[in-house]
């Protein structure tokens, strides 16, 4: 078929004109949404994970994985990842980098001001704040999700938005086009885009239906309220209300529980005791809607531009998902306090869920949460009896509509309390208003999974009443026969993604580097620094070092005050226009490692020996142990014979020992580099050697934390190991060296 | 309207029940509430809806925004824009996305203004 393309090699980039090529003809390959498939007991290392997932075929695993043979496990959660480049070819190449990170939802962000155009958008217009949701958007991406899929070995559901003044045409949109999930929730539309309350509810219970028919996930839209309200603490009752009434209104037009998720957020963040605050609402929703699925957000409400901040605040959001429940744990990239996400900000958020998840795998079943604890039962009981109390009084206020008009959401007030300050609509007002019209007795959709009254011919109601299908009477429609859906591609000759591409594709053709957070080569970088002043003489000065730096639209994107007098962290964004050809680059080659059975023969033969200690008065071992400990597959593990001496060893000790034992080999360790104390220690064995008159004889080798190759020559070593380093590595080099 | 925190004395009537029958109250409450919500959506529709309609027929999202679009003009979108096509369709004896392009040209709309008494 034209719309096969080779699978990806992990070695090469995305080949994303490949990827536009032949769109028109591209077809998704299954539909619906698909859940991780739960490992009992999985075995990996010497773990036992209880809540994890089968084990993806390509990752990159958390950065200490190394020391545990590079095991990267899955959580038993779909993890999702929010993406709003604005470019969908930029995005694209983002969803490859979180898929590999452990991201198996890939939520698409939407451009500023669609869910106000009547209509669908077509082609791949650059959006602000997200992307124009379009059908070859939508089919690229896909496109690039079923590769990427395959490169990392497990199904990855994407995810829009079916909400606005178009919903119905977008679902369908999204069923023919194999889109694996969406929100859908006419509410969002009525408190947050002021769309008219009727004509939002009216298509709702179109969009669902057809969701329900083309298996797609649906998630709510209540965390907005959370984000949106002056004391988010205050919201929770109205909070059940909302994730209430979409669940209600959604399985009354016919989508199953099971495809339904509660878009759920711990409300508030520390200095507040926050998890205090947050668990009795987590249960309380978890107690009545256990029925549904729970996607767990992330907090944005009291996010700041600080990384560090907004970290911890989603960790403490993760324990609570962890010491309750989460079908789908949702992430926020800690940069979102700043400006649209960034390519690693994305990753950064993956990993900070999937650390967190396996940190606290399993820990429910050690920490209970006490439900006979007073406060926490009286304030589940007290969340639940509010928000009784809400619904009892919309009702008798008139019901929803009523209740809108009357500004009962997003409340400052926790109710009963009010504060007169929600958000207010009119029936008869809003975007879209007056353009709902009543169904004739004769209305006739001839599709479908169509919603409503339908005076269907007799005989076309469809299985369910034992007769034909409704699109019978046109010859099948998209829904029943997938050759029948059209394509549009772009509409405008300019903005769209094969324009753009042309004019990266000269230095993408030859390999140029650039610094990029968005879009390709879009050149910015961050620069990080401490100034000794206040708060605003320091951003002016950052503001001047970054012109300084040759950088262009400076902006201090990041401040945090050290002290009033002593100084200002910030962090700095600007543009760099250069490129970097990698021709141009001197690369070091990875040394080469030899095979056990080398070493091993190599080392019986001589009987080699070597002498290992921590110079200076240095007290770490850690480092050391690894490269020499059998157990650490250190150099023991060929026989190695070793002599440890110990930390804070004296340097002519080192030689004596090496000189008494006849090795062939000086290990010396140096962490600490405070006043350059690790080249005097290399510098001070090189001369020492010399002395002695053991410099031909011995190997000397040193490591550290701060050592390179480089700088251990020249100060005199045979060879400079630093972070990373493998006992394999230097017992390649030994041979390889007494070789020559 | 501000109101100072009722909640001690509004709760009164809930405070004897158990969280079983809270919980019940809670969702036939919120049915109560959905109820003449989904009855608006049954029997009425919009032009998304019929657009969603036709863009199921096959119809291109460019001619779909044309058809309704004249279907409204004409007050024809109550009887559905899916039947309007449909109409047309037998009456030409082609398919929907060819009926659909006709409509949008211009064509035919007095074979539906004859069905439906040229309702405006």
């Amino acid at each position: 078929m034209s719309h096969r393309l080779p699978p990806l090699d992990p070695n090469v980039k995305l080949d994303i004109e490949a990827l536009l090529d032949g769109l028109s003809e591209y077809r998704p390959r299954r539909h619906g949404w698909t859940w991780r498939k739960q490992v009992p007991d999985q075995q990996m290392y010497e773990f036992t994970y209880h809540e994890t997932s089968e084990p993806v075929e390509r990752s990159i695993p958390l950065p200490a994985a190394h020391y545990f043979e590079n095991i990267d496990p899955q959580p038993d959660c779909v993890i999702t990842t929010e993406i709003a480049s604005g470019r969908p070819e930029d995005d694209i190449r983002r969803m490859r980098m979180a898929a590999w990170h452990g991201a198996d939802h890939i939520m698409v962000i939407r451009t500023a001001g669609q869910s106000h155009i009547d209509g669908l958008l077509e082609g791949t217009p650059e959006g602000v704040g997200g992307i124009a949701v379009t059908r070859k958007q939508c089919r690229l991406s896909r496109r690039a999700l079923d590769l990427i899929e395959d490169e990392v070995g497990r199904p990855i559901n994407y995810h829009s938005y079916v909400s606005g003044v178009a919903g119905p045409e977008i679902a369908v949109m999204f069923a023919e086009e194999g889109v694996n999930g969406a929100h859908q929730d006419p509410q969002y539309n009525v408190l947050y885009r002021n769309i008219n309350m009727y004509r939002s509810f009216v298509d709702a219970a179109v969009a669902k239906h057809i969701m329900a028919a083309a298996d797609i996930l649906q998630i709510d839209g209540a965390h907005n309220a959370n984000a949106t309200a002056v004391k988010a603490w205050k919201v929770m009752p109205e909070l059940l209300v909302q994730h209430a009434i979409n669940c209600a209104y959604s399985v009354a037009v016919g989508m199953p529980r099971q495809n339904i998720a509660l878009s759920t957020v711990p409300p508030d963040a520390a200095p507040a005791p926050c998890m205090r605050m947050d668990l009795p609402y987590a249960i309380a929703l978890r107690d009545l809607f256990g029925e549904y699925k729970m996607r767990a957000q992330q907090n944005t409400r009291y996010m700041e531009s600080d990384g560090r901040d907004a970290t911890v605040s989603h960790v403490m959001n993760l324990m609570i998902s962890r010491l309750t429940s989460a079908d789908i744990q949702s992430t926020i990239t800690p940069d979102e306090g700043r400006n649209v996400p960034w390519h690693y900000n994305n990753v950064a958020a993956v990993d900070t869920a999937k650390q967190s998840l396996l940190g606290m795998d399993g820990l429910r079943e050690m920490v209970k949460i006490d439900r006979e604890n007073p406060e926490l039962k009286s304030r589940v009981r007290e969340i639940k009896e509010r928000a009784v109390l809400f619904l009892e009084a919309m009702i008798a206020d008139g019901g929803y509509f009523a209740g809108v008009e009357d500004a009962y959401f997003v409340d400052s007030g926790e109710y009963p309390e009010t504060n007169d300050d929600g958000i207010a609509r009119c029936s008869d007002g809003g975007v879209a208003e007056g353009t709902i019209v009543s169904r004739a007795d004769d209305y006739m959709a001839p599709v479908c999974h169509h919603f409503g009254e339908n005076h269907l011919p007799e005989g076309f109601r469809g299985r369910a009443f034992q007769e034909a299908a409704p699109c019978d009477l046109i010859g099948g429609c998209t829904l029943c026969d997938d050759t029948k859906v059209p394509f549009i591609g772009d509409l405008d000759s300019v903005d769209n993604a094969e324009t753009r591409l042309t004019q990266t594709a000269e230095e993408r053709k030859r390999g140029l580097i650039r610094p990029e957070v968005e879009w390709t080569g879009d050149g910015v970088v961050v620069v990080t620094m401490f100034l000794p002043a206040g708060e605003q003489v320091a951003e002016a000065a950052a503001l001047e070092l970054g012109r300084a730096m040759n950088l262009t639209d400076c902006e201090v994107i990041h401040k945090r005050v050290m002290h009033p007098a002593e100084g200002t962290h910030l962090e700095l964004k600007g543009r760099l226009d250069v490129a970097i050809d990698p021709a141009t680059l001197v690369i070091p080659e990875p040394p080469e490692v030899l095979t056990d059975e080398e070493i091993r023969e190599f080392v019986a033969e001589r009987n080699l020996r070597v002498v290992a200690a921590t110079v200076g008065s240095d007290e770490h071992s850690v480092g050391m142990r690894e490269i020499i400990d059998i157990k650490h597959g250190g150099l023991e593990k060929w026989s190695f014979g070793v002599t440890y001496l110990g930390t804070s060893v004296p340097i002519d000790k080192v030689l004596d020992a090496a000189i008494e034992h006849a090795a062939s080999a000086v290990l010396i360790s140096t962490i600490i580099t405070h006043g350059e104390i690790h080249r005097v220690m290399m510098e001070k064995l090189a001369d020492l050697a010399a002395e002695k008159g053991v410099r031909d004889k011995l190997l000397l080798i040193a490591g550290g934390t701060q050592v390179t190759d480089e700088l251990a020559r020249e100060w005199g070593m045979d060879a400079g190991f630093g972070r990373r380093t493998k006992g394999l590595d230097v017992a390649s080099f030994i041979v390889k060296a007494m070789r020559e | 309207m501000a109101r100072e925190d009722t909640f001690r004395e509004a709760r009164q009537h809930l405070q004897g029940m158990s969280d079983a029958d809270l919980e019940a109250r809670f969702w036939r409450l919120t049915e109560e509430a959905v109820t003449p919500l989904v009855d608006l959506a049954r029997t009425h529709t919009s032009p998304s809806i019929e657009r969603s309609v036709l863009m199921r027929m096959g119809i291109d999202s460019r001619t779909c925004m044309a058809v309704v679009a004249e279907c409204e003009k004409r007050g024809l979108l109550g009887h559905g824009a899916g039947h309007v096509v449909y109409v047309c369709m037998q009456a030409w004896d082609c398919d929907a996305p060819a009926a659909a392009r006709r409509l949008a040209k211009g064509d035919g709309w007095e074979i539906a203004d004859a069905k439906w008494g040229g309702v405006r």
